[in-house]
Formats: C-alpha cells, structure tokens, sequence
C-alpha cells in the first residue's frame, strides 16, 4: 500500500498541529508552514498521521492511501 | 432581534437560555448551560441585549462551523453579535487578527506565523524555566504562603511575552491593569479607554523602536524594522497587533496557570498520578485545556445561509460557539466531566479551530507545562490556604479563571 500527503500551503496558517502530533513526519519550515520531514514523504508508518491531518485546523493535509 | 427562520432540528425544543452566565464551580460550565448540552449540535441563546443567537455546542459541527468562511469574525459588520455591554464599544474598531477575515487576516497571521512556531516554543523554554525557578524561589523565600495568581500566574506568562515581544516588563503593573479592564469593563467605556492606555503606551513603545537604529530581538521590533518600514503595515495595524499580542500573551495564560492549579489541588488522585508520572503533563496540560475551556463564547456572523447537521443558518445570524460544552461532548469524550489524564484530549476546541485558531497555542503549551510542573515539583505540599468555597473566580462575561488563589505548603 502506497501513502501520499499532501499539504497545501495556501491554506496552512502555521498552528503547527500536525508538528505537535506526528512529529516524525511533521515539522514546519522557516515561515512557519507545514512541511513533510525528508524521509518521512509517505508517512513513515506513523501510527499517528491521520490523527495529525485530522488536527489541522484548516484541513490543509489530505492523505490517500492507494 | 434575528428572527428564528428555520426551526427543523433540535434546536426546536428548548427555550434560548441567557449567554453568557456565571460559572457555579471555576471549573465546570454554568449549570444553567444544560440546555446546550441536551441540544447538541445547534440550539439557542439570548445575549444580554435581547437578542437571539445560534448555540454550537457539538463538536463535529463546531468543528465544520468554525472552519467555514461563510462565518465572519469581522467586528464591524452591523449584524455582528454583541455578548456583553462593554464589547459596544470596540465593535467599530478594526481589530487586528481576530477580527478579521481572510483575505486580510491570513495577510497577517502569515507574518506572525515563524514566532510562534512549535519549534520556536522549544527554544524558548529554558527561558521559561527560569523565569517559573526564579518566580518559585522568590515564593519560596518568603513563604509559606503566597497568593498564587500574583506571585506566579500572572507574572509567568506576563515576563514570557514581555521578552517575547519587546515590551519592558518594568510597564507590567500598567498593562495588566489595562488588560483586565479591556476584558472586564465592566462598561463600554471601561473597556474602551482601557484599549486606548494600550494603544497609546504601545504606540510610543513601537515609534520608540522605529527611532531605533539597532532593531532588538522582540516581534515587535521585527514588525516595525521589517513590516511597518517597508509599508507592509500601517503603524494602526502595527499597534492593532501589539495590544492583542500582549493581552492575549498574557491574561489568557495566566487563567490556565491559576485555575489549572485550582483542579488539581480539587482532585487529589489525578495530582498524584502527575506527581508520579511527569511525562504525563503534556497529556495533563491537553485534558486540562479541554476541561476549563477558559475563553468560552466564540462569536460569528452569517454571511451567508449555512446548512449544518440538520438546521439552516441564515445570512446576517450570529453564532456562538460555547467551547466549555463543545469539549464536553459525551460523543467524543466518554465521561466528559471528569478530568481523566488516560484520554487523549487531542481535538479540543479550547484554542478554537479553523483560521483564528489561537497563535500562541504552542507557546502557552510550553509555558503551561514549566509552571505547573515546577510549581507542584518544588511544592509538594502545596494547598488552598482557606477553603476552596471562599476563594473568588471571575464572571461568565470574561475569560474564565481565579480572582486570588490563595495557598500555602
């Protein structure tokens, strides 16, 4: 099975949720915006990365699982 | 008065109860909120002008409601709700962040987004341990016994954003005066010329640093260097942006801090599990936030007509969102009245959701758990001074925390 993220950045406001719940995955770059961690560009079997799209506040992170 | 359009849905059973009321216990929601509760997701509340408003108090719809730009936070749309006498008074006024909507608020939220990051708090927090040892030792020094909110609550977080932001502590006195009366009025005019003393004072700071040919470090001297020099921002919004940040920086953390402390010294077990277990305080901070629901009553206008589970919210309708119910809804947290450090409290609204969700939620994350680790660390008898019944907490109509918190180890 195959995961993809996607952040979109003209919605990302920077609350840094995603960071906050699955930082194995999540960090934020110098503007603040989410970014994937290199490496962690499918999820990294993160247990927690549903619960970290789920936690942003703008729904900016979709993950498909194909 | 907005009349009731559309009266499908369980918002038909009960009659609108008055927003906002006094809490009973500190850390409880009014009982008089039952109502709200009984009629998740959507009922009704009148606000102390009369009028009638729409009550979001399930938390899948507040969740979808408060992300919706159909809702506007924009202050100065005739139609916009008004929750208190002294909120008349600043309805005209062009607030800055919260009291916008995007376009021109995430213009704004973007340049404030890199200092407040989660990476950001990180690094901030050895200077946040020593500004909780240094406030704990001075405590220490001259105890037993302290009134909490003044020794510790309010200077914690009050230090923390001074440092962050720029602002010379040695003004605090001043400040938080003022911020309690723009949150407190109680009149109209209380809070307006308290906003003024504000704008003036941080107006003369801003022109002070803009004179300045050395930038300091604080963000305000980054929005006047950097945003304000090169015509990114006028010196209104600049100002606009400095009095939230400081009173958003300070009073809101300092209410967590006291009536944080309050429920824990109120239940004993979950005291003892932290004590025991202190990699359990971020989960406590979480479940804590969630409980307390300090700023309860977040408010919207309809700008257009909103279908939501069931109920049709019509342009030009204002709505509430009742935080303290919403993270009470038994649908997401089983035994919701109970403070339970083994849930994830993980998807509270307590810092609220969708564009406006707090900015300095990470930073207050930190802050609150430096001080209440620290200060139940280094106190371990620490306990209410008089009984728990005498001890004041702040009306309904303001952010929620303890008046005086009066304790000794």
């Amino acid at each position: 099975m195959h995961t993809d993220i996607e952040i979109d950045k003209d919605l990302c406001i920077g609350a840094g949720q995603c960071t906050l719940a699955a930082p194995s995955v999540f960090t934020q770059d110098d503007d603040g915006y989410s970014m994937l961690l290199p490496g962690a560009e499918d999820g990294a079997g993160s247990p927690m990365l549903r619960e970290a799209a789920r936690a942003c506040p703008v729904g900016a992170i979709t993950v498909t699982e194909s | 008065m907005t009349e009731l359009t559309d009266t499908t849905g369980p918002a038909k059973a009960a009659d609108p109860v008055a927003f906002p009321q006094d809490r009973t216990c500190p850390y409880h929601p009014p009982t008089g909120y039952g109502p709200l509760r009984e009629g998740r997701p959507v009922s009704r509340v009148t606000l102390y002008d009369g009028r009638e408003v729409w009550a979001v108090s399930g938390h899948s719809a507040a969740r979808a409601l408060l992300a919706d730009p159909r809702l506007s936070s924009d202050r100065r749309r005739p139609e916009f709700p008004i929750p208190t006498a002294r909120f008349a008074g600043v309805r005209d006024r062009r607030v800055a962040l919260l009291g916008l909507d995007d376009p021109e608020h995430q213009i704004q939220r973007r340049m404030m987004i890199p200092s407040f990051t989660v990476k950001r708090a990180a690094a901030l927090r050895p200077a946040i341990q020593k500004i909780v040892d240094d406030l704990l030792d001075a405590m220490i020094e001259q105890g037993p016994g302290a009134e909490l909110v003044s020794a510790f609550a309010l200077p914690v977080p009050s230090m923390v954003i001074c440092d962050l932001l720029g602002v010379p502590y040695a003004d605090h006195e001043f400040f938080e005066e003022q911020s309690r009366k723009l949150l407190r009025g109680p009149t109209a005019d209380d809070s307006q010329n308290a906003r003024k003393e504000l704008e003036t004072y941080l107006g003369g700071l801003i022109d002070a640093k803009a004179g300045h040919p050395e930038p300091g470090e604080g963000v305000l001297d980054d929005l006047v260097h950097k945003q304000l020099s090169e015509g990114a921002l006028d010196r209104a919004e600049v100002v606009s942006l400095a009095v939230i940040l400081l009173v958003a920086g300070h009073e809101t953390t300092a209410n967590m801090i006291s009536l944080g402390t309050y429920t824990l010294l109120q239940h004993p077990d979950r005291l003892a599990e932290l004590r025991a277990d202190p990699a359990l305080l971020p989960t406590a901070v979480e479940e804590l936030m969630r409980m307390l629901s300090i700023a309860d009553g977040l408010l919207r206008v309809a700008v257009d007509d909103i279908e939501i589970e069931g109920v049709t919210i019509r342009a030009g309708e204002g709505v509430m969102f009742s935080t303290s119910v919403i993270n009470r809804d038994d649908s997401v947290y089983p035994d919701p009245d109970a403070l339970d450090f083994g849930r994830s409290a993980r998807h509270h609204v307590a810092f609220g959701f969708g564009i406006h969700q707090c900015l300095g939620q990470n930073l207050a994350r930190a802050e609150l758990e430096i001080a209440l680790g620290s200060l139940f660390a280094r106190l371990p008898g620490l306990r209410l001074a008089v009984p728990a019944e005498e001890i004041p907490f702040k009306p309904g109509d303001t952010i929620q925390g303890m008046l005086e918190l009066p304790v000794t180890w």
